[in-house]
């Protein structure tokens, strides 16, 4: 049985990379990521740098993941559509995406769904404002947070849409 | 519409990759190898392209072979067409860059 190691981090939507290089960071440092829960990831033991890691965001696809497996791609888990994928290093580099409509297309799929599950908020926060429930202001304030989440993915996604008025 | 808009670099190797039947991770080596290793796929980007050129009919998906699990896309007559005229399109852009690169360095022009 190999050494494992449980860590508890928060990372914002918004700084998915940062979470990415985080847990690329660790591989790096021989904890590679073996399961992934809410605010927490565990590591196993493995060489320095033995895996990558990468993570996107999409509905769950049986078919995708079978088509991932055939480049040497893991899955190792998943939570709600955020899923989390590692490579052996040796197999060579791993990217998920290779163009900028890709990239575009995963932002997108970010987007909607913040967008929806801060409508879902603004609308649970107001309804519960004018009804007897006080506590309609925590969804306004989670709606705020989602709506703003948005607008930095949103410019993210505008800085790349630039980008591809010249190039693919 | 179809036929007024240049396919992307991905797109283009993609279709180029199906005039024979692959799977994806055969697109994948197909299209490194050919163009020596510049573009290299990544799955995410394929499968999405995939998807798409499915759903257009520009290639279609081949019946399983029982016990794979791969699966395999062809390109259709459709997209041979789209392919071809692509290709015409391409030869255009080169053609004009070699002309006009020509002309100057006859002229003795700097640039």
């Amino acid at each position: 049985m190999r050494e494992t190691m449980k860590v508890w981090k928060v990372f914002l939507v918004w700084n998915y990379d940062k979470e990415e290089a985080w847990l690329n960071e660790m591989a790096a440092q021989g904890w590679t990521l073996t399961a992934v829960g809410f605010c927490n990831y565990t590591f196993v033991k493995t060489e320095p740098g033995e895996y990558n890691i990468r993570m996107e965001m999409r509905p769950h696809d049986d078919g995708y993941l079978e088509f991932l497996r055939e480049s040497g791609v893991e899955y190792v888990g998943r939570i709600l559509q955020w899923h989390y994928y590692r490579k052996p290093a040796e197999l060579g580099a791993f990217e998920l995406y290779s163009d900028i409509d890709s990239r575009i297309a995963h932002l997108d799929r970010i987007g909607k769904m913040l967008f929806w599950i801060g409508m879902a908020n603004l609308i649970i926060g107001v309804a519960n404002s004018i009804g007897p429930s006080r506590l309609g202001w925590i969804n306004i304030l989670c709606a705020t947070l989602l709506m703003y989440a948005l607008g930095r993915i949103q410019g993210r996604k505008d800085e790349l849409k630039k980008e591809r008025q010249l190039f693919e | 519409m179809d036929n007024n808009y240049a396919l992307t670099e991905s797109t283009y190797y993609i279709m180029l990759a199906l005039y024979r039947p692959a799977h994806g991770y055969g697109i994948m080596q197909q299209v490194e190898e050919m163009s020596s290793g510049r573009v290299r796929l990544a799955p995410g980007t394929l499968y999405g392209a995939l998807t798409s050129l499915t759903t257009k009919g520009w290639i279609q998906q081949l019946p399983m072979d029982p016990g794979s699990r791969k699966k395999e896309y062809k390109l259709t007559d459709k997209g041979l067409d789209i392919l071809l005229k692509e290709i015409e399109r391409l030869r255009e852009l080169v053609r004009n860059g070699d002309n006009v690169i020509a002309r100057a360095l006859e002229g003795g022009e700097e640039k």
